[in-house]
Order: C-alpha cells, then structure tokens, then sequence
C-alpha cells in the first residue's frame, strides 16, 4: 500500500499532471488562458507521430515475435467485449437511458492515446520497457468499441442503423493513421531513423505533452463546469470503478498472452482509458439522441484525471505485485 | 447596378456531419456553398467554444446562395441530415450580382 501510495505521489507531482491541473483549475476559476485549435492539433499530430514512430523503432530493435499477434488480437476482443460490460454496469449503477449508456460504453471501450502516452512516461521515468507494438495494440483498440455500442443500441430495438461510411470513417481516422503510419516508418528506418530526427521527436516531446495536457485540463474543466448537475453519483462512481475493472482485465488478459511488466502495465492502461476524441465525434453521428454532455463529462472530467493521476501509478504497483516484476 | 433576388441558407451543424451535408447537397445540385469554421457558442444544448478541441469537435456553418425555386430541393435535402442532429438552419433573402452563378 505504501508503495502505490509512494508511486502516485511521485506521479502527481511530475509537470505532465502539474500541467493538468492548472487547466483544470483555470477553467473552473473561469480564466480566459485558452489554446488556439490549431495549436492543440498541432501538438496532438506531434505526441502521435512521435509515439507512433518511437513504437516502430522499438519493434526494428527487438524484432516481431508471437506476442505481437495475440496482443493485437486480445485488444480487438477487449475492445468489443468491454462496451458490455460498461452498459451492464451504467444500467446497474444510473439511471441513464438505453442510448445514453450505449454512448457511454463506446467510450469505454476505446482508448485514449493521452493517457497511453502517459503511461509510456511513467514507465520510462522508472526504466521499465514496454514493447514497442503496443502503439500498434493501441490504434487496433479504437474502433471496436463503437461497432459493440451500436450494437447495443440495435438489440434494444431502437431503430437505428448504421451509418454509410462510418466504418471506413473510424478505419481511417486521422489519429489510427498517423499513429500507425509513423509506427511504420519507424519500423523501417529503425535507429537510424530515430537518430536522424530525435532532436525533434524526443527531445521536446515532455514539453509538448505538458502543453497538451494543459489544454485537456482548460476542456476538462470547462466540460465539468458546464456540466453542473448532469451526473448522478452512480454515473461518477461508474467512471472510476470502470477503469479499475478493465484494468484488472487488461491484467489478466495481459499476463495470459506473456507480455512484459511494462507491456502488461500499458494494456491495462489501454483497457482502462476512455476515449474523448474519435468516439464522441463517431456517436455525434450514429447516436445524436445520445446526450453528448453526459459522455464527455465522464470520459474527459473523470475518468482521464483518475487515469492520470492515481490509476496509473496503481495499475503499475499492481502489476509490479501481481508478476513479481 | 442590376442585382437579382436570391435566398441565402445558413445551415450551422455540428463538424462531424459536415461531410454528410455538403454530400446531400451536392446530390441535390446544390454544388456552390461556403463552409466558415464557428468559434463557440451557445444554446439548447449548452455552452460549446471551438478552443484547444483536437477532434471534430464543434460546429461549422454551411452558407449556399441559390435561386429561389431551388430551395425547396435543397431544405430537403439538408433535412434528412440535419432532422435529429444539433443546429439552426435559417432562410433569408438576398440581392445578388451575376444571377448566371448560382
């Protein structure tokens, strides 16, 4: 116990949730510090070109084993399979509506590839490696999560179809692939690549990851301001009790499949995020009944700062624990 | 200055359906619209601002200037996308030159 607490301490002092945290707290403050749009998609085409890339050339230096497949493999089943589980728990926990809780469980299903970038920094601060594919594990982790929660809506009998386009929308979405994209191009130019460009992709990359997060507290927190008296404490509760289960899934799947402590350490952060970026644009337009307000509140108010704050360094104590690592 | 009568239709739209509109307008025939990007705003739905978003977030606004007999055609077209979607569409009129282009 005193060792995740040790580890989450270390965690919320580090300039990365320092950063968050004062756009939180600006936002809630009413502050007018804002970051242009094209500034944040710059540095989001920035953090996903660079962790893509670094991933590829992880995989150039270690070379492709089995593990790559099962890997793959278990984050499209983990995908698919944890919206269920997310819609039983919100049908349990809240009073939300068929649709509301389909929404919300597409969220919680995909990933968010900030908190993955997260976790990849936590490990590398206390020296643990991961194997580099799971950026590859990550853009695979995307999509299923919103053919489950359609799904879901359809089996309830509402109605609605699915949109034209929209699966070759979520499969070539902008993020999926520049994040496997340069995981590619890292894979073939390997170090020399790397050494090649890394002034530009690793040197400044904790900077820039300060700065984005510092925008994801600015919308996080005015997402929370602005949705004052949206969430019952049952839909709260289930956005802090969700990743701690999926985690726990991600462990075990993790462990079965023969990663590595950092592999295992960064699936269950995978399974354990929720996504605030391709999810809500895709539910904006296969589910416009759902309630965006509800959804985003709870990916992006509380799911991604529990993530960042105490759930990492928790799924890493646990894994360190649980694999003797 | 000789000027024409035209409608202006202002059709603002949450960005991820953007694509799906001006497809339904093309179909339409509908080819010549201006799509400007929206900061932020407010209303049925709440608060929104444009800033430090990273997705397809938010809303933009589609203008079309047409011929008065062809916006029958073109509401209905940009109904079946806009029907269960967050917006405002709006209908003025409007004075154009050159009444060959549109």
């Amino acid at each position: 116990m005193s060792e995740i607490l040790s580890l989450a301490g270390e965690n919320l002092i580090s300039p990365i949730i320092l950063s968050f945290a004062l756009g939180l707290a600006a936002a809630l403050a009413r502050s007018d510090l804002t970051i242009p749009e094209a500034v944040a998609k710059g540095m989001s085409i920035y953090l996903l070109f660079a962790i893509g890339f670094k991933g590829g050339v992880a995989v150039s230096a270690n070379g492709l084993d089995q593990t790559l497949i099962l890997s793959l493999i278990a984050g499209l089943v983990l995908s698919f399979a944890l919206p269920l589980l997310a819609f039983a728990l919100l049908r349990i926990m809240t009073g939300l509506s068929h649709i509301d809780a389909a929404a919300v469980a597409a969220h919680y299903g995909s990933i968010s590839i900030v908190t993955f970038v997260a976790g990849t920094s936590v490990l590398q601060g206390r020296l643990i490696d991961a194997e580099g594919y799971m950026v590859a594990v990550a853009a695979v982790m995307e999509a299923p999560a919103i053919l489950s929660a359609l799904w879901l809506v359809a089996r309830g009998g509402s109605g609605t179809k699915m949109e034209p386009g929209l699966i070759r929308e979520l499969l070539l979405n902008g993020s999926i692939v520049l994040l496997v994209g340069s995981f590619f191009i890292g894979a073939i130019t390997g170090e020399e690549g790397l050494a090649d460009i890394s002034a530009f992709i690793v040197a400044p990359f904790q900077g820039v990851l300060c700065l984005f997060l510092l925008d994801m507290g600015l919308i996080a927190g005015r997402g929370l301001r602005e949705s004052k008296g949206i969430l019952g404490i049952g839909a709260v509760a289930f956005a802090i009790l969700m990743p701690m289960i999926s985690a726990s899934i991600g462990l075990a799947v993790g462990m079965l499949i023969g990663l590595s402590l950092g592999g295992i350490v960064l699936l269950m952060v995978l399974s354990a995020s929720a996504s605030y970026i391709a999810v809500p644009a895709a539910m904006r337009v296969a589910l416009p009944e759902a309630n965006p307000s509800i959804y985003l509140t709870l990916s992006l108010g509380v799911t991604f700062p529990f993530n960042l704050t105490l759930g990492i360094p928790l799924y890493l104590a646990v894994a360190q624990t649980v694999t003797g690592g | 200055m000789e000027t024409h009568t035209a409608k202006r239709v202002e059709i603002v739209i949450e960005a991820p359906l953007e694509r799906r509109l001006t497809d339904a307008l093309t179909s339409a025939g509908v080819t010549g619209y201006t799509i400007l990007p929206v900061r932020g705003g407010s209303g049925r739905s709440g608060k929104w601002t444009r800033e430090g978003q990273v997705g397809r977030a938010g809303m933009v606004s589609v203008v079309c200037l047409i011929k008065p007999e062809r916006l029958d055609g073109l509401l209905d077209a940009a109904f079946t996308v806009v029907e269960k979607h967050i917006g405002v569409v709006s209908i003025t009129d409007a004075q154009v030159l050159r009444a060959e282009r549109f």
